[in-house]
């Protein structure tokens, strides 16, 4: 399995996996879960609007999920419990994408492609892409890593050490945008959340610092595309799909090292 | 020269203000304590100090270049974020291990470098937030509720820890407490909160003062006591899992 398209993809997925799994390692620690679906979902809008404004995809889905991650960063700081108004905000932004989509005539679109991911056909212009964003996800990440853990684990402690709680939380929002942006060929809008939170819960059971975890996700996210990519290979899976459930077996697998880890 | 000077402060959280018309003024190497029933402001004081809250009104002045180090009330780590004591400590500044030991050693929990954040008993992790609050040098150390959930052997070590550190360092100490009846014997100053300033002054002054009775509901007999140690035994510990004593 040497095919040149095989060897895009494991790239392709490679890239998603180390700027997903450090970020993914945040999105955890402070229960943003809601947070990468919604600006996910957004991304569809992005594509829609690319697709009618004849800009390149990534741009345009890029500035849409900035846009639905600045809001949604907006929105959770003034107020508790905004968890329906996310939700409608999340799906009306998939929903008016979808729609609006229909209305791009002349371009053929293949909609799976964007929900699912289409790693399978990723080209070699995809991977500078991917790269590029992967790469600057995580300078950000380790440029940023010791005042966003310091934020993430007590924004008081952060402001009294002169660290801005808010501006860890942009830096968040950015990278997160970014990531939904190189992810969505990958492993298409639907499942982007999937790749942020599953890799950081196998590598929880196994990591002491939140270094190790960061890392850790990095591997089990690598190990997920190697392992989806063969499963769709030989089983003729769709891939993106195939990649989150290997990643969901470790989850499963990693469950009773977890619960070894409590009971201690 | 004062560290910290409020005049006229006033929070509001929308409509109702939370704190009005704090005068506040702390001196280097003061150790003032704040008392206060629950919602009196005094959370909402230390945030507005520690520039998390924006005043509605008035000013803070902090003196230029002021240091702080924050002690929080707790630390409420997601279950999911695994951090060892000895990474904890190298945050926002990376410290090398011995500087991780001392510090450890200087608030007596020494050798719980490797354990996780989570596992530590409130005493423990009591003593390891003020170590990384000591790291830099602070100018005044900030105290939000330290002793909750501390027993008095616990309470009585930690304030005797608080002043060797005042001794050693010369940094001032605002500490923050709900505990209305007990305050610090090493306290310049007691303030008195209750959305305002009710009464300030030494603990024997506090301790007389109608204000303090008439907003707190004590009777004369069980009024304010004064953390008093004795020099003459041997500091307490707190005593970690599997840590020796000679």
């Amino acid at each position: 399995m040497t095919d040149p398209f095989l060897i895009r993809a494991f790239l392709a997925g490679l890239g998603v996996a180390i700027a997903a799994g450090p970020l993914g390692c945040f999105v955890v620690w402070r229960r943003m879960a809601y947070f990468g679906d919604a600006t996910a979902h957004a991304a569809i809008l992005g594509v829609a609007l690319s697709l009618l404004m004849g800009m390149p995809v990534a741009f345009g889905t890029m500035a849409i999920a900035l846009a639905m991650a600045l809001t949604v960063s907006a929105l959770s700081a003034r107020a508790h419990g905004v968890d329906a108004t996310l939700g409608v905000l999340a799906h009306s932004a998939l929903a008016i994408g979808l729609v609006a989509i229909s209305f791009a005539n002349g371009v053929r679109v293949d909609l799976s492609s964007f929900l699912f991911g289409d790693i399978l056909a990723v080209s070699s212009e995809d991977l500078v892409v991917i790269f590029t964003g992967a790469l600057l996800v995580l300078a950000l990440l380790v440029w940023r890593w010791q005042g966003l853990l310091l934020a993430t684990l007590n924004p008081e402690l952060a402001t009294a050490a002169g660290v801005s709680p808010r501006r860890e939380q942009l830096v968040l929002t950015l990278a997160l945008a970014l990531t939904v942006a190189v992810a969505l060929k990958v492993v298409g809008a639907l499942l982007i959340s999937a790749m942020l939170l599953v890799p950081p819960a196998v590598a929880r059971s196994a990591a002491n610092t939140p270094e190790r975890m960061a890392v850790g996700a990095v591997l089990v996210g690598i190990g997920a595309v190697i392992g989806g990519l063969w499963a769709s290979w030989t089983l003729d899976t769709p891939a993106g799909p195939s990649i989150v459930t290997v990643a969901a077996i470790a989850f499963a697998l990693s469950l009773p090292l977890q619960a070894m880890r409590r009971g201690r | 020269m004062s560290l910290i000077t409020t005049q006229g402060l006033t929070i509001s959280h929308g409509a109702d203000p939370v704190l009005r018309d704090i005068d506040l003024d702390i001196a280097e190497g003061e150790i003032v304590t704040v008392i206060g029933p629950n919602g009196s402001g005094k959370s909402t004081l230390v945030r507005a100090i520690l520039g998390i809250l924006a005043p509605s009104a008035g000013i803070i002045r902090r003196k230029k270049g002021l240091r702080i180090g924050y002690v929080p009330q707790k630390l409420a780590i997601d279950a999911t974020l695994p951090i060892t004591v000895r990474r904890f400590l190298s945050l926002p500044t990376r410290i090398s291990d011995d500087v991780a030991r001392q510090a450890l050693t200087r608030t007596g929990v020494q050798g719980l470098e490797d354990r996780q954040m989570a596992a530590l008993s409130g005493g423990q992790l009591q003593r390891v937030l003020l170590s990384r609050a000591l790291l830099s040098q602070p100018d005044i150390l900030i105290l939000d509720e330290p002793t909750q959930g501390l027993d008095h052997p616990g309470i009585a070590a930690f304030y005797t820890l608080i002043e060797e550190v005042r001794k050693d360092t010369g940094c001032a100490v605002l500490l923050v407490s709900h505990d209305l009846h007990v305050v610090m014997r090493a306290s310049d100053r007691v303030v008195c909160l209750n959305g305002h300033i009710c009464c300030q002054g030494t603990p024997g002054m506090v301790q007389s003062a109608p204000e303090y009775h008439a907003l707190f509901g004590v009777s004369e007999g069980g009024a304010l006591a004064i953390y008093e140690h004795h020099h003459d035994h041997t500091h307490d510990h707190i005593h970690g899992e599997g840590c020796t004593h000679d």
